[in-house]
Formats: C-alpha cells, sequence, structure tokens
C-alpha cells in the first residue's frame, strides 16, 4: 500500500485493495511485470522537489514577480506580438471550464458549443479577410504561412516559393525549416529600402513558370502596407498562387486580401484579445478561395442536420485528415488552437461590427502621431516612406546605439522598440515602434522627450 | 455555402449574429487623445476597407449570455467521466489556471531584454530538465506546439543527424497500430513510411521489424505502451534491431502517463522523445488545443534541436542559446506555447517525484480494473495486463446488428463521454478506454454499470441504442451531409 496521499488522487487503501482484488494482482508492481528489469526505473526521478499548494502558489508568484510585465511599463514593442485592451469579459468565458476542460469536439451530439463557436470563428475570419472558407485555427500565424506554401506548393504541383522579406523573420526560419522537410525551394526577395515594401520589380523577375507562391505579410514586418493587388497580378501571371499573411485587427481599416486577389490569407490572432504571454500560445487562422478548400490543413467545422431536420455542427472534410489519410493527409496537424480561436471570437462579438473600425482607426491615428512626431525629433528619421499602420521603423541618430537607447529608455520605465539589426544587418540603429491603443498621448510624450533628451 | 439552410427554431442556439442590432456596442476604447485625423489622411484612400465586415452589434450581456449558452451545450471534463484513449484526460488542476494568468506570465513579450524576465527563464529552464528527467533524455526544447508538431521536430532532427553523417535515409517505419499523425509527420519530414504489423500479441511483430529494418531506415517511430495499451517487453531487441540497421527510435509521447516513474524511453533505447504536456501533465485541451509537444533527445542529437533552446549562465542568471550551427532551425515563433508550459511545470511541482510514480502507477490499476469488469460482456481482443489504456472489440454487439459507435451513441445518455472509437485500426469494431488516475473508483463502477447496461440493451433493447442519444441538445448528425454540400460559415448579412 502506498502512503502517498494527494488531493487530486482519489485512490485510497481500500480502494487499492478492493481494486487489486478485482484485477487478481497481489501488488501494483505485478501490474507492470510486463516491463522487463533492464528498463525499469528503480531511482526517485530527479525532478524538482514536491511543493504544497499554499508553497507552490507562492514560488509560481515569485517566478512571476521576476518578470516585468508590459503592465508595469511602457510598451511600444510589438514585431509580431501587441499590448492591445483585452476586454474584461474573455477571460470570463473562456474560463468556463465546459469549454476549456473539453476535447477535440470527437462527439458533436455533446460538443454543440464549441462547434459552433468554432463555426462562427470561422464566420468571423470570413467576414474579416473576404475570404470564402477558414478553418479551425492552428497553432500560430507563423505555422500557418509555412503550411500556405505547403499547400500552394501541392496545389500548383510547382517546388518553388518566393517569400518576401518584408515577412517576420521567425516566420521564413519556420517556413525554411518546414520547406527543408518536403524539399521545396524559397527564394527571398528584397525590399525597397526607401520604402519598405517588397521590390516589386525584383519580383516579377524572380517569378517564373516554377514558382508555386508569393508569399507576403501586409502590414510587413516594417508595418509597411504592401501594395497586394499588384502582387497578386504578378503572382497571377506565372500562374502561381498568392499568400498574404495579414495583422487581423488592421482589417478594421484596410482593405481585405480576399477583394484584392488573395488565394490564402493567414495570420495570427493575437491582436484580437490573446494575452501576450511570453509568445504563446497564439492562434492562427487560416482561409483559402474555395477551389482550395479540400486542400485546406487542420479541423474545420461545417454546419449539419439532426435526424429531426435540427440545425447542428460536425468536424467535416475529414478525408484530408491524418488521422483518416495518415500519410496521405493535407498535413500532419491534428489539434487547432480551440480555446484562443474562442478568445478572439468573444473579442470580435466585443467589438462588432464598429468597433472593429474604430479600434483599427485609433492604432493608425496614435501610431501615425507618434511617428510623425518622433521624426521631428532632430537626429531621428523614418527612413521607410511606404504607408503603415500601427507599427514603423524608426531611424536613431547616428551616434545612438539601440543599446544604449533602450537600455536607457527602460530605466525611465519605458520599452522600446524591436532592434532590427538583429534580423537585418542593414538595419543597425534602426527601431520597430508599435503604437497600439492603449497608449496614451502621455505615454507617446513621454517617449518624445527621451528620444529628444538621448539625441 | 452560407448557413442558410432549413433551421427547426425549437431548442437551438442562435448565432451570435442572429443577436445583432444596429446601434448596439459591447466594446470601450479609450479616447482619442492625438489629433482626430480621417483614415484618408493617415492611409491613402485606395488601401482603405470599402466594405466593413458584417461583424455583430451586441451589447455586453448578450455576448455573456450566448457564449454561456454554448458552453453550456459542451461537455468537459469538469462535467464528468471522460475516458477518451490516448488522450488522457485527466482532471486539470485550478491552481495551474491561476498561475498561467498571473501577469508577471501572462503579460510579458518574448522580444523583452532577458534580463527583464528572470522568473519566466527560471521556470523554462527548469522544466526542460524536469521533463529530461522523466524521459531519461539528456536535452529537451520545449518549443513544440503540439503532439504532431513535437513529432515533426524529432524527424526533421532525425533527418540532421543522418544527413551530418552523408547519409540520406529515407524510410520511416511505424507499427500498424500507431497514431495517424507518425506517418503524417514522417511525410512532412520528407521521409516515406513503411508499415510494421502487429503479431498475435498485439506487439511489434520483430521477424517484419527485421525484414523492414535496413540501411534506408532512417527511424523507427513507437508508441510504448502501444495504442493497445500493452508494453512492448522486447523492446530491447527491437531498439537493437533499428540502431543495428543504422536507424534511430523516436518515442511518441502520448502515452506516458503509464510510465512515469516507472520506465524511462531513454532507458528502453529511445533516441529522440516528445511528450503531450496537455495529456501527461494535465493542461487542459481548450476544446482541442492549445497543447504542447517538448522534444528530449539524447547527447548525439542534442547539436540539431531547434533554435533557442534556454540556458543558465555560469553566475546562475537565464539566457538563450541561439548560437547553434547544427541546429534544423527555427519551428515555432518565439519560446514555444509558454502559457502551457507554466501549467505543466506547476503540475510537477504539485507531485514531486514520488507523487508524479503514483500517478502512473494509479492510472494503470484504475485501467486493468475496468478491463477485468469490462472483459466478460465485450471482447476482449488481447487479454492479460494493461498499462493506462486498453482496448475492447464490439464484434459481439455488431453481431446483433449493434455498431460501436451505437454503443457510443448510447454512452452520451449517461453523462459519459465514450472511449475513443474505430481507433486503432487493426481491432474489429474498437473502444480505446483511458480512464486516468484521477477518476474514482465509484466513477469507474458507474462506467462499468452503463457498459454492462449497454451490453445487455444490445441483446434485449437494441432499439433502445438505435435511437440514443436521447438526453442530448441535438440527436444524432449527418456527418455525410456536412462533408457533400459543405456550410462552413454562417450568413452574417
Amino acid at each position: 500500500m502506498s502512503s502517498y496521499r494527494h488531493r487530486y488522487l482519489p485512490m485510497t487503501d481500500q480502494d487499492e485493495a478492493d481494486m487489486l482484488q478485482t484485477v487478481g494482482a497481489a501488488s501494483i508492481d505485478e501490474l507492470f511485470r510486463d516491463i522487463p528489469d533492464a528498463v525499469r526505473y528503480r531511482g526517485t526521478l530527479p525532478v524538482s522537489a514536491q511543493l504544497d499548494e499554499p508553497a507552490l502558489w507562492a514560488h509560481l508568484r515569485e517566478l512571476a514577480e521576476r518578470n516585468t510585465d508590459v503592465s508595469r511599463c511602457i510598451s511600444f514593442l510589438g514585431a509580431g506580438l501587441y499590448d492591445h485592451h483585452i476586454p474584461a469579459v474573455i477571460g470570463h468565458l473562456i474560463s468556463r471550464s465546459e469549454f476549456y476542460t473539453a476535447y477535440t469536439p470527437y462527439q458533436p451530439e455533446i460538443s454543440q458549443g464549441e462547434l459552433q463557436a468554432i463555426f462562427e470563428f470561422q464566420s468571423y475570419i470570413c467576414e474579416l479577410t473576404a475570404m470564402p472558407v477558414a478553418n479551425a485555427s492552428m497553432y500560430d500565424g507563423a505555422t500557418a504561412l509555412a503550411e500556405a506554401g505547403l499547400l500552394a506548393a501541392g496545389a500548383v504541383r510547382r517546388k518553388r516559393l518566393v517569400v518576401s522579406r518584408g515577412v517576420h523573420p521567425e516566420a521564413r526560419q519556420l517556413l525554411a525549416t518546414t520547406a527543408r522537410g518536403i524539399g521545396l525551394e524559397i527564394i527571398e526577395v528584397d525590399y525597397i529600402a526607401a520604402n519598405g515594401s517588397t521590390n516589386l520589380e525584383l519580383l516579377e523577375q524572380t517569378l517564373n513558370d516554377q514558382t508555386a507562391a508569393v508569399i507576403i505579410q501586409s502590414p510587413n514586418f516594417f508595418g509597411c502596407i504592401e501594395r497586394i493587388a499588384d502582387i497578386a497580378t504578378l503572382a497571377q501571371a506565372q500562374g502561381a498562387l498568392l499568400a498574404v499573411s495579414v495583422n487581423p485587427l488592421s482589417l478594421g481599416l484596410l482593405e481585405p486580401p480576399g477583394r484584392l486577389g488573395a488565394d490564402i490569407v493567414v495570420g495570427d490572432a493575437q491582436p484580437l484579445g490573446i494575452p501576450q504571454s511570453f509568445g504563446g500560445p497564439t492562434c492562427g487562422f487560416f482561409a483559402v478561395a474555395e477551389p482550395l478548400m479540400r486542400r485546406m490543413p487542420g479541423r474545420i467545422v461545417g454546419q449539419t442536420v439532426d435526424r429531426s431536420g435540427k440545425r447542428g455542427f460536425v468536424l467535416t472534410l475529414q478525408a484530408r485528415e491524418q488521422h483518416i489519410r495518415r500519410e496521405k493527409a493535407t498535413s500532419n496537424i491534428c489539434s487547432n488552437q480551440a480555446l484562443l480561436a474562442l478568445c478572439a471570437a468573444v473579442y470580435l462579438s466585443v467589438m462588432g461590427k464598429q468597433g472593429i473600425q474604430e479600434a483599427a482607426l485609433l492604432n493608425a491615428r496614435k501610431a501615425h502621431f507618434a511617428a510623425s512626431a518622433a521624426a521631428s525629433v532632430p537626429g531621428y528619421s523614418m527612413p521607410m516612406a511606404a504607408p503603415f499602420f500601427n507599427e514603423f521603423v524608426l531611424r536613431l541618430p547616428d551616434k545612438l546605439s539601440y543599446a544604449a537607447l533602450s537600455e536607457r529608455l527602460w530605466s525611465d520605465g519605458i520599452l522600446a522598440g524591436y532592434d532590427l539589426e538583429q534580423s537585418y544587418p542593414e538595419l543597425a540603429g534602426h527601431m520597430l515602434l508599435a503604437v497600439t491603443e492603449k497608449r496614451t498621448r502621455a505615454d507617446i510624450d513621454r517617449l518624445l522627450a527621451r528620444l529628444e533628451e538621448y539625441a | 455555402m452560407n448557413g442558410n439552410q432549413p433551421v427547426s427554431g425549437s431548442g437551438g442556439q442562435p448565432f451570435i449574429f442572429d443577436r445583432s442590432k444596429p446601434g448596439r456596442i459591447a466594446y470601450s476604447l479609450p479616447d482619442c487623445d492625438v489629433r482626430e485625423l480621417p483614415a484618408e489622411q493617415l492611409i491613402p484612400a485606395e488601401l482603405l476597407r470599402t466594405v466593413p465586415a458584417s461583424l455583430p452589434e451586441v451589447y455586453e450581456v448578450d455576448v455573456v449570455r450566448h457564449y454561456t449558452a454554448l458552453s453550456r451545450r459542451n461537455f468537459g471534463v469538469d462535467n464528468g467521466f471522460y475516458p477518451l484513449g490516448s488522450c488522457t484526460m485527466k482532471y486539470n488542476p485550478k491552481l495551474n489556471e491561476d498561475a498561467a494568468k498571473l501577469p508577471g506570465f501572462a503579460s510579458i513579450h518574448p522580444y523583452q531584454p532577458a534580463t527583464t524576465v528572470q522568473g519566466a527563464l527560471e521556470l523554462l529552464f527548469t522544466l526542460q530538465n524536469d521533463l529530461a528527467a522523466i524521459t531519461g533524455m539528456d536535452s529537451v526544447t520545449l518549443q513544440p506546439a503540439a503532439g504532431a508538431h513535437g513529432e515533426w521536430t524529432g524527424l526533421m532532427i532525425i533527418r540532421a543527424y543522418h544527413e551530418s553523417r552523408g547519409e540520406q535515409r529515407t524510410k520511416v517505419l511505424v507499427p500498424d497500430s500507431s497514431h495517424g499523425t507518425n506517418p503524417a509527420s514522417a511525410a512532412a519530414a520528407g521521409y516515406t513510411t513503411v508499415t510494421i504489423k502487429s503479431d498475435a500479441r498485439g506487439l511489434v511483430d520483430l521477424d517484419a521489424l527485421r525484414a523492414a529494418a535496413g540501411p534506408d531506415t532512417a527511424a523507427l517511430m513507437l508508441t510504448n505502451p502501444n495504442t493497445l495499451g500493452l508494453f512492448e517487453s522486447h523492446i530491447e531487441e527491437i531498439a537493437a534491431i533499428v540502431h543495428r540497421a543504422g536507424g534511430l527510435l523516436y518515442y511518441d509521447g502520448a502515452n506516458a502517463n503509464a510510465i512515469m516513474g516507472i520506465a524511462r524511453p531513454g532507458d528502453m533505447g529511445f533516441d529522440v522523445v516528445h511528450l503531450n504536456l496537455h495529456k501527461t501533465m494535465s493542461t487542459p485541451h481548450g476544446g482541442g488545443g492549445p497543447g504542447a509537444g517538448p522534444v528530449g533527445v539524447k547527447q548525439l542529437l542534442e547539436p540539431f534541436l531547434p533554435k533557442p533552446l534556454i540556458v543558465c549562465h555560469p553566475v546562475g542568471t537565464y539566457g538563450y542559446d541561439d548560437n547553434r550551427p547544427h541546429s534544423i532551425g527555427r519551428i515555432k515563433p518565439f519560446h514555444g506555447n509558454f502559457g502551457i508550459l507554466v501549467r505543466a511545470y506547476a503540475y510537477i511541482r504539485s507531485y514531486g517525484p514520488i507523487g508524479l510514480r503514483r500517478v502512473s502507477e494509479c492510472a494503470v490499476l484504475n485501467a486493468n480494473y475496468l478491463l477485468s469488469r469490462l472483459s466478460t460482456a465485450y471482447d476482449v481482443p488481447y487479454p492479460g495486463l494493461c498499462k493506462h489504456e486498453f482496448v475492447l472489440s464490439g464484434a459481439r454487439q455488431k453481431a446483433l446488428g449493434i455498431r460501436t459507435l451505437d454503443m457510443a451513441k448510447r454512452l452520451l445518455d449517461f453523462g459519459i463521454h465514450p472511449p475513443t472509437i474505430y481507433f486503432p485500426l487493426i481491432v474489429e469494431e474498437t473502444m480505446m478506454i483511458e480512464p486516468t488516475e484521477t477518476e474514482s473508483k465509484e466513477t469507474l463502477d458507474a462506467f462499468v454499470d452503463a457498459m454492462l447496461q449497454v451490453a445487455w440493451e444490445a441483446e434485449h433493447s437494441p432499439e433502445t441504442i438505435l435511437q440514443a442519444p436521447s438526453t442530448t441538445v441535438v440527436s444524432r448528425l449527418d456527418e455525410a451531409l456536412a462533408a457533400r454540400r459543405p456550410i462552413l460559415h454562417c450568413d452574417c448579412d
């Protein structure tokens, strides 16, 4: 008998004795007699020690408090993950444990809530992107982008992907890893230094009848809005597909890729009410033109009827998926980010038709105010002239390094923007700043005063 | 392609769009405290949206009632027994949820200076070590987002290893009882798969393995215990066969709940392991995600792990190791599903080494108890000991005209989530049952009572089963119709 007691474990000594008797075993150890001695582990695992609940809570709080969260500073850091307001209702609704303690809705009759929520999420993504079909979500925006590349290569039966250097550097790295897996070739196309958007002349020269897809991001990593319709025309001319990664919040203001000729639209739903959480979990979304529907990766929820004709929802088009098709599946993905798709769906329900437009416009107004004010501080400039949404590149004075500036800003409680030199060696002394609706005029003025002081 | 299809209104849950009324709002945004320039003075008019997205116009109470109503049409572990085989639907501790929501975890940015996130990095570093200890591996990456993502990561590592030795191995071996993600992940890593049949005992057929293993073998992917709930007792011989052929062994950790502190994949001869933290380490499944699928490797594969790793500097501070020239590269943005990793760490610390072992002991006793009690009423294709799960066959009931699908639907009327059905593929009319350690004897007995009643009904009252479920918000749904005439979003306008 074990003397071990734990609040999550119901087994009593009496239970153990009764159950062993039913099984016909003398001890629990006997249940493991099929494991050869040579591979039995007889020691005590060298893992972290057990803590009782009060001690565990104190320990976790102590670890958390050793991190400076964005509520304790003024964040101008974005670069793919943003400090937006999260409406209070979201946390309460996604904490309904009927949602978060369920698994993939394999039994639709007792999963109608989840299925309908995802169906509505798919509807929201179709509305935002102006695409006809969306799936139930992906791990994140970057893996969704990589899957878009795989889908295109399979659909067009070509092996070359052309990707703009304006796509998030980590997404491009991930795409490279993914492409290597199945032997696809990646060609990167540069941006125009003075503009920040993809160089269309270079792009046109790069495209040919071997190109499966053009992959861009808009607004791109520099915050710049790409000329999606022109790029779509170039792609189409070579029989290639266009995949666009978008910031979903920007679509409250910007013309959606679905109306500009995109074949695949992906992105990360993090700006839609999902906490930054050190980068994950977030939620990727994935939408396609109708001919590509049966090539989509991941789960898809569809509407149907029950035996009495009542509307209901099920997982559908499963003939694409790994549990049916095994090695011939369109993707190996077998989960989605249901809880975070729910988060985004609640956010979009809260924002509604007006709110999404107002929030997007507010982001743009504050970012444009901050950008023009920062660029007018002597020594600073905005080197990229393309239109932008809520993020922009600021060039620092020659004698001021990013490291020196960010350190001094931090000592003033300001979290600096992203150091572009990390991913673009040619952009030393360039900082990517994000200005969301949460940044007040006072926050921005404080940043401006410091920029001036350190110039 | 929209939802304009006849709907019986009674008892159905309207769409959020159906609640919309122009003029209502549920949002509250900060005032605009900068110049209120019109959009076209910020961004050229030709780039602006011409038709607004048709999102609903509702107020906050509508949102709350809608999603609360949806939640009541859903079933989770907190609602009742959920013995879904290979999914390890154990209790999701509440403290862990609270921990992940602490601002110091939920509101930090991955590009913040490492000096400002030392608590997060310490947690990740410790978790890397704890998972290495549990699996018997030397190094762990926490980056993969899910089990399938971990499989693909592990196979890319294996591929990089072989390539570093100048070898182009093309085949991955998978047992016929394996998860569907195994061959799908192998394909995504550029491999072709060879299926190894199971022997009469439900274990890997050694002769078939010997025949298949050769100079083109990159790896064998194996779940141990396997998806039948059986421990591959000749695992040492399996490892020797694969290693002699120059291949590596991949451990699919979906079934690790059976072995914590009892046997370690590293000691069995495995070179790469993934764990599903949303299974073994109790993080909630979230309705299908998010999860996390960390990957552990033996020393020889450490150079190929994805970037970056979390390291502890000699001075006791934590940081990133990005300088990894042989790495397979990046497989996930930022630092993986951090919020899930926080919960998993909290889980491990709530048990410690003795507790984790007790978890697996109880999981295995619970499974064997159910197997014993159900073995009279249902066919048991592989009699004997099971580990954390087992399979039954509904062949006996099928002969009476009742399929496993029908029995699963009948279980819904008892407030029980049915087992995994029709998997693994090698058993006729399969039911795959995994009770987990967090279920009490009373719950198991109630499940047995329900299962025995269903077996009785199959003989004496088949109509009851064929009509089931009768207590759910909808009756059986037409899945064929959904696939034949796909309706994938509502008509929002």
